[in-house]
């Protein structure tokens, strides 16, 4: 499904200007921002309804799905999670909530600051984070919390995602724990706040602000980030410094990460209090179409896998063995097993898990078969360490999170 | 650090020289004509586009799902104006509702 490019960028010129116009009155942008941008003659379709997506390309990205423009979102290709395990850095998703987003960053003037309950709040350049403490690697997977969200029935408000929103990397950085100590977090300490250099549009917007318990936060995994895939940040994903926390939902991986608060009471604020929160069960579902009664904010990735070998709809010869394979991760306690069945179900057969790169990271899996002929749905489903397995059919929440159905991919053997 | 230096000789030390440059600005160019800022037209079209694409891409509008029904249109103007303090007058936000439930609701 490719939109005619006239279509795509036949835009009534006078129109536009004059609303462009009204909104650097509205927000004193230059006419400058207008210039040097391309737009794609490209569109993909989400296989979901009003799933057209433009093709977009950004600075320092290859050609992503396009979900916003202001401010950007952006979505990986699938495909891009059968080329490496590694999610490159060019193809890693893009996911901002407020449009001020910084555009410039003097980094002879960046500091992070460490304050609240601490009994030496710090102020650190990113060469004072690096000489400091002592660097350390982790393989971790970031998923949206919404990742999946286009698929839900009955449809739910908010980014509406394929299964492009998720990423695994290698993150370098130092330890969290490492900086509060130095910092000296008082007794009394409870939650830690993190806030980054993007801002809402207006000041009495909530500015996107997330907190973790304290324990969480010392846990010694959850990391202030410099580099990924050992790289510095590309700057949409959070240049200089973003939290990476470990089997954690993306929410909390605040970029261009720049305030660290320890407060000595739970955070208040409306992205921890209102937003990001999933129904206070054990499923975090509830039946379809109806509120739950009590909230908690999100957390861990539910397990999930998929198959990355072969597209939806693709066509395979019967007369050879195909080589399916694909990924898992969950929350944090590693892959047990991944499985695959031909017939609803019933019957599963174990694949081989691949590369381990961490509890974190994307597991891979490859099984080889001989796939009868015909139209073959192969469903793939993934158990955790924890004993955490893929429900058949998908669990609902009002807020379109979590989504970890078995997913199911639909071959023609020729 | 010295030692190594003396050990390894001039050119690594060049290197090391240019990795310690200092801190520069770091900018990022956003490809702004990518942003559509149209709507369908209709009544409140105009009040539509002026009022939301103040702080957001119109493509936040047209990505969500259709046959959501008035009240999701309602409850979104509403969410804006409540939680993100959308300066939106309330007969306004009456309109805008209407126009994005007539456009996208059904």
């Amino acid at each position: 499904m490719r939109r005619d490019n006239a279509i795509c960028t036949g835009w009534t010129i006078g129109s536009r200007i004059m609303i462009l116009e009204r909104r650097h009155l509205l927000l004193g942008i230059g006419a400058q921002a207008l210039l040097g941008g391309r737009v794609s003659a490209q569109d993909v379709t989400l296989p979901f309804a009003n799933g057209v997506r433009p093709l977009v390309r950004y600075p320092g990205k290859r050609p992503l799905i396009g979900l916003t423009s202001r401010p950007p979102q952006l979505e990986t290709p699938f495909g891009v999670f059968n080329e490496t395990l590694l999610t490159p850095n060019d193809a890693f998703f893009v996911r901002y909530h407020m449009s001020d987003i910084p555009l410039s960053i003097d980094m002879a003037a960046w500091r992070l600051t460490i304050g609240g309950h601490v009994a030496r709040p710090l102020s650190l350049s990113l060469d004072d984070l690096k000489r400091q403490f002592t660097p350390t690697d982790i393989v971790a997977v970031n998923q949206c919390s919404g990742n999946s969200r286009g698929f839900f029935s009955p449809r739910v408000g908010g980014g509406q995602l394929g299964n492009g929103a998720m990423g695994n990397a290698r993150w370098t950085g130092v330890p969290l724990k490492a900086v509060l100590e130095k910092a000296g977090v008082k007794s009394g300490g409870k939650q830690v706040t993190f806030n980054g250099l993007d801002n809402p549009p207006a000041p009495d917007m909530p500015d996107f602000v997330k907190a973790l318990d304290l324990d969480h936060a010392t846990d010694g995994e959850v990391m202030l980030a410099w580099a990924m895939n050992g790289e510095d940040l590309p700057f949409l994903n959070g240049y200089p410094l973003r939290l990476v926390v470990p089997g954690y939902f993306g929410t909390y991986w605040v970029k261009h990460l720049s305030d660290i608060a320890v407060l000595d009471a739970p955070f208040e604020g409306y992205w921890m209090k209102t937003a990001y929160r999933v129904p206070d069960n054990d499923c975090q579902c509830v039946p379809v179409g109806e509120k739950p009664a009590a909230t908690r904010p999100i957390g861990t990735f539910a397990v999930r896998s998929f198959l990355t070998s072969h597209a939806d709809g693709a066509t395979v010869s019967g007369a050879d063995a195909t080589i399916l394979s694909g990924i898992a991760f969950d929350g944090g306690s590693g892959i047990a097993k991944v499985e695959l069945s031909l017939d609803g179900g019933r019957q599963w057969v174990a694949a081989r898990l691949g590369d381990d790169l961490g509890r974190y990271a994307f597991r891979p899996w490859t099984l080889v078969l001989r796939l009868p002929r015909g139209a073959q749905a192969v469903q793939v489903r993934a158990t955790a360490v924890s004993g955490e397995t893929q429900p058949m059919e998908p669990l609902w929440n009002p807020a379109g999170y979590l989504r970890n159905v078995v997913e199911t991919v639909r071959l023609r053997v020729a | 650090m010295r030692a190594r230096h003396l050990l390894l000789g001039a050119p690594l030390l060049l290197i090391a020289l240019a990795a310690a440059s200092p801190p520069r600005t770091v900018t990022y160019a956003l490809p702004q004509t990518e942003e559509d800022f149209t709507l369908p037209p209709g009544e409140g079209a105009e009040l539509t586009v002026g009022n939301c694409a103040a702080c957001h891409s119109l493509d936040y509008i047209r990505t969500q799902p259709r046959g959501k029904g008035a009240q999701f249109w309602k409850d979104n103007v509403a969410k804006m104006i409540a939680v993100y303090k959308a300066p939106i007058a309330p007969a306004d936000a009456d309109a805008i509702a209407a126009y994005l439930a007539k456009t996208y609701g059904e």
